[in-house]
């Protein structure tokens, strides 16, 4: 019977939400092959999420325990999910910084393709076959996976977690040795807000309109009343050393697909455009009627952006207090 | 120290794209080409390394590209930066990233080179997996998306931004490393250096990449976004705005 591995990714011993995404397609891929799922939650010592995996379509979850897993190890990981995922039908992985950094090891270690990034998963032909945003989301690239095992990553926020109200069985894994080459020493936390903008929910974007670093302040707190937004910045300001370069939304920084995207102060280069129009709902606040960015936006917004932020923010705030 | 730098020659990012007739690449016709952008962070961090072990120091860098005759143009701009000299590997390509790291791991294999420093990804096929395969197939360290890099010895330490934080690892030489923005600000070539590029040995090898099992169906441009509206002007339009996301979009 087909197996489909799912990899989970847990931070601190807490499983992390985009594993739940990731057990969403491998459920979906598992239903249409006739298969089952396995899910692997690679960790060091008490791991919480196992049940919770379970709950959202793993029929089993494989915990792989190591003493040198509280941190992500590049190798380690690659040793015991390429171990697992031997004689699987497809493995799939997160599209984060660690997915990102662990599914080409797997992948050459089992000697077969991958697809990264990937946002539709589907089966062609009995073959697991993907969709995938390719020149920083200008064109959409269909491939077939022929692999055996089939490999890809998935964007964040591409697909709901689906809670199936089963259990899964909880399995120990044995992590086969392996030879530690690259050590993770320490994980700084980030200076700003710990939502990334590639995985948060909503991003609010400032461009060159806000004319100086200090007025991101005003999107902060416009953040900060969502409580669940990211602040997202354009090239430009990045480039003008405004912003920290992991905000920037883009071609050459991140693509994102947030449920809520608001474009504050930016006119829509194309590269731009690229890396945000697969967003559910865009908003642009600009003074310029002309500006590239409200042929994409949902809802657009014409004038100061210096008066109709700081009322957004006021407005949101006391929904946000109402609910 | 000796370095090689993968670089990819990729469409510029401000460029609007079309779909060729054939329907699984795209239309190259008229289409301005750049290297890929976080390949010259890689470029930039090599060239660094090799002017702070100060002139005379043993090593050189060296650029090597996978991709048709047109990327030995693209290898001319990293010659022209101050890359001593090119390795073209001449090649249609693959969507497959592992056959063009099978490629470059034969190539770097046989170099002997005790830094390997690529972009984190390219910006055309947005692959972000060859050069981590490279050291996978060479058995060697990778850091990847590095931000902050330094080299002691043979002792790498980097960081690399994760979601809501930095990694900091360390690895020994000699290592492959992906280059994030963020790490160095590359440098513009000078018309000395254009003028130098021009002499510099740029060897050719044409190569043969495998079928692999990554196979592209067919490219499509994203479709059309539902045209939108103006809400209004000003902030007297934010009431209806609220009104919209919270009603209509369901997103408040």
């Amino acid at each position: 019977m087909p197996i489909i591995l799912a990899v989970a990714e847990q931070r601190d011993g807490a499983l992390r939400k985009v594993s739940l995404e990731v057990l969403a397609a491998a459920r979906q891929l598992a239903d249409a092959l006739g298969g089952t799922v396995d899910a692997i939650l690679i960790g060091a010592g008490e791991i919480t999420g196992a049940a919770e995996l379970g709950r959202y379509g793993a029929d089993r979850v494989l915990l792989a325990r190591h003493p040198d897993f509280g941190m992500y190890s590049p190798d380690g990981y690659a040793a015991t999910v390429a171990a697992a995922g031997r004689g699987a039908t497809a493995i799939l992985v997160a599209a984060t910084a660690t997915g990102r950094d662990l599914a080409p090891r797997v992948a050459a270690r089992l000697g077969v393709g991958l697809a990264t990034d990937v946002t539709a998963l589907g089966v062609q032909d009995g073959k697991v076959c993907a969709t995938r945003p390719v020149y920083g989301g200008k064109v959409l690239q269909s491939v077939v996976l022929e692999g055996a095992p089939a490999i890809a990553s998935l964007r964040p926020n591409t697909m709901p977690a689906t809670e199936s109200g089963k259990a899964g069985i909880i399995v120990e894994q044995v992590v086969p040795a392996f030879v530690a080459r690259v050590t993770v020493t320490a994980i700084k936390a980030a200076a700003v807000a710990a939502l990334d903008v590639a995985e948060a929910p909503v991003v609010i974007s400032g461009g060159r309109g806000l004319k100086e670093p200090a007025h991101f302040a005003l999107l902060e707190e416009l953040a900060a009343a969502f409580g669940n937004a990211a602040v997202g910045a354009s090239r430009a300001v990045v480039d003008a050393g405004w912003r920290d370069h992991g905000a920037q939304v883009g071609q050459t920084g991140k693509t994102v697909s947030p449920g809520l995207y608001i474009a504050v102060g930016i006119s829509g280069a194309i590269q731009h455009l690229a890396g945000m129009r697969t967003s559910r709902t865009i908003v642009a606040i600009n003074r310029d009627k002309d500006a590239p960015i409200f042929k994409v936006a949902d809802y657009g917004v014409v004038g100061d952006l210096f008066e109709i932020v700081p009322r957004l923010t006021a407005e949101v705030r006391k929904l946000r207090s109402e609910q | 120290m000796k370095i090689a730098v993968c670089l990819k020659r990729v469409p510029d990012t401000t460029a609007k794209l079309m779909i060729a007739s054939s329907g699984t690449s795209i239309d190259e016709a008229g289409l301005k080409f750049v290297p890929n952008p976080y390949d010259e962070y890689a470029l930039e961090a090599a060239l660094k390394l090799r002017e702070a072990e100060g002139a005379g120091a043993a090593g050189e860098t060296v650029v090597v590209s996978l991709g048709s005759d047109a990327a030995q143009e693209t290898m001319r701009t990293a010659l022209a930066m101050g890359i001593d000299r090119g390795i073209h590997l001449q090649s249609s390509g693959s969507v497959d990233g592992l056959e063009v790291a099978r490629a470059l791991a034969a190539e770097l294999k046989a170099g002997g080179f005790d830094l390997i420093l690529a972009g984190k990804l390219a910006v055309d096929d947005s692959n972000h997996q060859v050069a981590v395969m490279v050291a996978e197939l060479l058995e060697i360290p990778c850091i990847t998306a590095v931000s902050r890099l330094t080299i002691t010895g043979t002792t790498v330490d980097a960081e690399r931004e994760i979601e809501g934080g930095i990694e900091v690892s360390t690895c020994q030489l000699p290592a492959v490393i992906t280059c994030d923005k963020g790490l160095n600000s590359p440098r513009l070539p000078s018309l000395k250096g254009i003028m130098a590029a021009k002499k510099k040995p740029l060897e050719v090898k044409p190569v043969t990449l495998g079928a692999g099992t990554v196979r592209v169906t067919g490219l499509a441009l994203p479709p059309d976004r539902k045209p939108g509206r103006i809400v209004g002007e000003g902030p007297e339009a934010v009431g209806e705005l609220v009104r919209l996301l919270r009603d209509e979009a369901k997103v408040l």
